[in-house]
C-alpha cells in the first residue's frame, strides 16, 4: 500500500496546474457566472482544452483520449478543482460519446465523437418522463417505424439545458412486448426536427435549466438508432456503470469546506470568529473526517478499475455518500450567510447590499437539493446495495 | 394542567384558517409575493377588520389584551399559508416595542394605528457585522440639544421596503458590543435612505443609511442606553412566534409528502407503499410532535415571571432548526424532481423555514447559549 506520487507524476502535476493558471482566466470565469453568456464561454472554455487534448480524459485513446494513468486522472481532477475550474457539460463527453464508441456503428462515430470532443454540439439527456422517474423502464415516449424513419410521439421532462441543446439522446419504447426492458431503444434526435417543443421549467434555485420537451410525430432517421432495436437499457446500463467514478465529487467538496473555513474565519459573532466556536468546528470536522474517508474509497474503487474490475454496485456508495457530503457543505455555507443566505439575484451590487456570497450560497443549496434526486436517487441507490452488495432480496 | 386553547382562541384560529384556505392560496401568495409592494395593502386591511392586528395590544389602545398564546394560534395558521404580509414586523417586531417600552404619548398616537391597518413599522437592528449578536451595534445616535443625530446603516430590515415609521437601535454610548449603550428610536421612514431587494421567502427587505438623521428626544423608545434588555425580551416573544409560524409550516410540509407519497406512483405501486419511505415519514411526524411540545413548552415558560425562561427559548429554536431541516429536506426529496420545481409550493415553504431558523440566531448559536446557561460552571 502506497499512496506517494512519483517524480513524473509531480511533473504532470506541475503542468497541469500552470494550464489552469494560465487559460481559465478572470474574464472566462466572469463569462460563466452571467447567465446571458454561460453557454458561449462554457463552449469556449471546452474547445480550449479540446486543443490541449485533455477534454475527454476516460475516453480510451484512440477515440479521442489523453491515455493517462489513473494516478494522473486523479490529480487532473484534484488539480482543476483546486484552481476552481469548472466540470465539463456532462452530456455529450461523459455520457452519450462513451455510448457510441462503445455501441455506435462506424459512421455514427464518425458523425457524432468530433463534435462532442470539439464542443460544436450541445447535449442533452432525454430519459426521464413525467410518468418514468425512478422506474425509467416504464418510460412511454414511443417510436413506430414508417419505412426509414421512426416517428416519436411522448414527452420527456427534467431535461437539463435542453433549450441550448442541439441533439437529444432518447431511450424510447419501439416495443411492448415482453419485459418493459426489453422494448426499449436509444436514439439520437436532432432538436432541431419539426415537432419538438421545449418548455422551460424554474427551479427552486430561481433559475432555468430544467425542460418539458414534447415529441410530436418527430421524424428521426433510423440511422440514429445506437446498435439494436429494443437493447437501448443494456447500453443505458452500462453507461451508468462507467460513468460512477467521480459522481462523489469530492474534490469539489473539499475545496466548498475550504471556502467555509474562509468564510468562517472571517465572519464574527460577538467578537468571535465563527471559526473559533467549538460547535461550528464540530460541523465542519464531522464533514472533513467523513471526505478524508471518501476520498479514499474513491481511490479503492478507481484502483479496483485500473486493475481490470468494473466499478460494481459498490460505486452506489461513492454517490450516496458524495451528495450527501456536498449538500452538508452547501448547508454549513448558508449558516455562514446567515440573514444574507436570502438574498435573490439583484442590480444591486454585493457591496450595496453588504454581502459577497450569500446569493451564490443559496443558489447552491437550493440546486443541491436535487444532487440526491437525480442520477438514481439515493433511496434507489440504497436499494441497489441491498440487492447488490448485500444480498437483501 | 391542559393543553387546550380557550373558545377565544379557537375563533381566531378558524378566523385566520378560514382566511388560509378561501382567500390565500398559493398562486394569490405568488402573485403577492412577485408584486412590487412584495405585500398586499388590501390584505392587509383585511387582518384589520378581522381583527387581528389588535391582539398584542393592550385594550387602552383599542386592543384585544392578548396573550403570547393568543399570538401563537395567529401565527401557526399564517404560517400554513406562506403568508408574507408583514404581521411580524409591524405588529409584533415594530408594535411589541412600542407596547413594552414606547412612553404613553408613543402608545396613544402609534398603536391606533397600527391596529386601524393604516401604520407600517420596521424593527432595524441588524447590521453587516451584528449576525446574531444584539448588542453589537454601530450605528450611533449623538446627543445635539434636545435632538438626537443618528449615522449607520442597517441591513435586512424586514418590511423596510413598506414601513412608515422605523424604530432603530443606535448607540449613545460605549463600545460596539457594550451590553449597556443601546438606544431605540423612532425615525420616520422617510428621512433614511433605502434600497431594496427580495429574499427568498418572499420578503422584500431593505438597506437603511442614517446620514445626521436628527429626531426629537421624545422619539426615545425605552430608556436612554437601556434599550438591550427590552430588545433581548421581545427576542425571547418572537422566537416563540417564529416557532408558531414554523410550525405551520413543518405541518403542511408533512400533509402534503404524505398525500404525495400516496398517489405518486413508480414500479406499479404508490412510493408511499415502500418501508423505506414509510420509516422516514415516521420520523418526520415525530419531528413535527416534538416540535410543537417544545413550542408549548416555551410559550408557558414565557408566562414565568421568575427568570428561567431563556434555555427553554433556546431549546426551542435548536429544535425548530433541526426539525424544520429534517422536514423541509425529506419533503423535497420525497417529491423528486417535482421538488426541485419553482412551481410546487415545497420549496416555498422550504425557504420560509430557512429564514426563520436564521433569524435571531440558527441553532447553533442557540445551542451554544444553551449549553452556557445549563452547563457552564
Ligand atoms: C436538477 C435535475 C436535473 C435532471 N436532469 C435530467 C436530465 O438531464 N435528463 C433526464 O432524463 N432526467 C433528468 N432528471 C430527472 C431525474 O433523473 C429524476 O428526477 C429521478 O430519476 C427521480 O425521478 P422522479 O423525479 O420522477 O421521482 P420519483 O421516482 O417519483 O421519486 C420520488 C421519491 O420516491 C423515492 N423512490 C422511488 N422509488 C423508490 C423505491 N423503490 N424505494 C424507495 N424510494 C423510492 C425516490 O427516491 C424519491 O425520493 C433531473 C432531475 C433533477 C432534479
Amino acid at each position: 500500500m502506497d499512496t506517494s506520487f512519483s517524480p513524473e507524476d509531480l511533473a504532470f502535476r506541475d503542468e497541469v496546474r500552470a494550464f489552469f493558471a494560465e487559460a481559465y482566466d478572470e474574464e472566462l470565469q466572469a463569462r460563466m457566472a452571467n447567465l446571458d453568456t454561460f453557454k458561449d464561454a462554457v463552449i469556449d472554455w471546452q474547445k480550449r482544452l479540446y486543443e490541449q487534448g485533455w477534454i475527454a480524459p476516460s475516453w480510451p485513446k484512440e477515440y479521442g483520449g489523453t491515455g493517462w494513468t489513473t494516478t494522473q486522472k486523479f490529480i487532473y481532477e484534484q488539480e482543476r478543482t483546486a484552481a476552481g475550474v469548472r466540470d465539463v457539460i456532462p452530456f455529450g463527453l461523459t455520457m452519450v460519446g462513451p455510448v457510441i464508441y462503445a455501441f455506435g456503428n462506424d459512421e455514427q462515430k464518425e458523425r457524432f465523437l468530433p463534435g462532442i470532443l470539439k464542443s460544436d454540439d450541445w447535449w442533452c439527456q432525454g430519459y426521464s418522463e413525467p410518468g418514468a422517474g425512478s422506474d425509467l423502464a416504464s418510460l412511454k415516449t414511443k417510436a413506430e417505424t414508417d419505412g426509414d424513419d421512426y416517428i416519436i410521439n411522448g414527452a420527456k421532462i427534467w431535461t437539463s439545458y435542453a433549450q441550448y441543446a442541439d441533439w437529444i439522446f432518447c431511450l424510447v419504447r419501439t416495443s411492448n412486448e415482453g419485459k418493459r426492458q426489453q422494448g426499449i431503444s436509444f436514439l439520437l434526435i436532432d432538436m432541431k426536427t419539426e415537432g419538438i417543443k421545449v418548455n422551460p421549467i424554474i427551479s427552486i434555485d430561481n433559475h432555468h435549466s430544467l425542460n418539458e420537451v414534447e415529441f410530436n410525430n418527430v421524424r428521426v432517421p433510423k440511422a440514429n438508432l445506437i446498435g439494436e432495436e429494443n437493447k437501448g437499457w443494456t447500453y443505458a446500463k452500462a453507461l451508468l456503470a462507467h460513468e460512477r467514478t467521480g459522481i462523489a465529487g469530492v474534490p469539489d467538496t473539499k475545496r466548498n469546506l475550504e471556502n467555509v473555513k474562509k468564510y468562517a474565519r472571517e465572519e464574527v459573532n460577538g467578537g468571535r470568529a465563527l471559526m473559533d466556536d467549538p460547535i461550528f468546528q464540530q460541523r465542519v470536522s464531522d464533514i472533513e473526517i467523513e471526505l478524508m474517508a471518501l476520498e479514499f474509497t474513491e481511490l479503492r474503487v478507481l484502483a479496483s478499475v485500473a486493475s481490470g474490475g468494473a466499478p460494481g454496485p459498490e460505486s452506489s456508495l461513492l454517490k450516496i455518500k458524495g451528495t450527501e457530503m456536498q449538500q452538508a457543505v452547501q448547508e454549513l455555507t448558508m449558516e455562514v450567510a446567515a440573514y444574507y443566505q436570502g438574498v435573490l439575484p439583484t442590480d444591486l451590487s454585493t457591496d450595496q447590499i453588504g454581502h459577497d456570497f450569500g446569493s451564490s450560497a443559496r443558489q447552491s443549496y437550493m440546486y443541491g437539493r436535487a444532487a440526491t434526486i437525480y442520477g438514481g436517487s439515493n433511496e434507489v441507490q440504497r436499494n441497489v446495495i441491498a440487492k447488490a452488495v448485500l444480498g437483501l432480496e | 394542567m391542559n393543553f387546550d386553547f380557550s373558545e377565544e382562541q379557537g375563533m381566531l384560529r378558524d378566523s385566520v384558517a378560514r382566511f388560509v384556505q378561501d382567500d390565500y392560496d398559493f398562486d394569490t401568495r405568488r402573485a403577492i409575493a412577485d408584486s412590487e409592494q412584495g405585500m398586499s395593502a388590501e390584505k392587509w386591511q383585511t387582518f384589520a377588520e378581522l381583527g387581528w392586528l389588535s391582539v398584542p395590544f393592550a385594550e387602552e389602545y383599542g386592543g384585544f389584551g392578548g396573550g403570547p398564546v393568543d399570538v401563537m394560534v395567529v401565527m401557526e395558521e399564517l404560517g400554513k399559508g406562506l403568508v408574507v404580509e408583514p404581521y411580524l414586523a409591524t405588529v409584533l417586531m415594530f408594535g411589541g416595542l412600542l407596547q413594552d417600552g414606547g412612553s404613553d404619548a408613543q402608545k396613544e398616537s402609534l398603536i391606533p394605528q397600527i391596529i386601524d391597518g393604516s401604520l407600517q413599522g420596521s424593527f432595524a437592528y441588524l447590521e453587516r457585522q451584528s449576525r446574531f449578536e444584539l448588542a453589537d451595534v454601530k450605528t450611533t445616535a449623538t446627543a445635539d440639544g434636545d435632538n438626537y443625530v443618528i449615522n449607520g446603516e442597517k441591513v435586512v430590515v424586514f418590511n423596510g421596503a413598506n414601513a412608515d415609521q422605523l424604530i432603530v437601535s443606535a448607540r449613545t454610548s460605549g463600545e460596539q458590543s457594550d451590553a449597556d449603550g443601546v438606544s431605540l428610536f423612532l425615525v420616520p421612514a422617510e428621512a433614511a435612505e433605502k434600497i431594496t431587494y427580495r429574499m427568498m421567502d418572499g420578503q422584500l427587505v431593505a438597506n437603511v443609511t442614517f446620514n445626521n438623521i436628527s429626531v426629537p428626544a421624545t422619539a426615545l423608545v425605552g430608556e436612554l442606553g437601556k434599550a438591550l434588555p427590552l430588545i433581548e425580551d421581545l427576542v425571547q416573544r418572537v422566537i416563540v412566534y417564529l416557532g408558531a409560524e414554523a410550525l405551520g409550516i413543518m405541518s403542511q410540509l408533512n400533509t402534503k409528502t404524505l398525500e404525495y407519497t400516496k398517489t405518486r406512483e413508480q414500479f406499479g405501486t404508490a412510493i408511499g407503499s415502500f418501508q423505506a419511505l414509510q420509516h422516514r415519514m415516521v420520523d418526520t411526524f415525530m419531528s413535527y410532535e416534538q416540535s410543537k411540545s417544545m413550542l408549548y413548552r416555551a410559550v408557558c415558560s414565557l408566562k414565568d415571571e421568575d427568570d428561567g425562561t431563556d434555555s427553554e427559548i433556546h431549546a426551542l429554536k435548536v429544535m425548530i432548526d433541526k426539525a424544520g431541516k429534517h422536514i423541509y429536506g425529506e419533503a423535497i426529496q420525497m417529491h423528486g424532481g417535482m421538488g426541485i420545481t419553482d412551481e410546487l409550493d415545497i420549496g416555498h415553504f422550504a425557504k420560509r423555514l430557512m429564514m426563520i431558523n436564521t433569524t435571531f440566531g440558527n441553532g447553533d448559536f442557540h445551542q451554544g447559549k444553551f449549553n452556557e446557561l445549563r452547563y457552564a460552571s
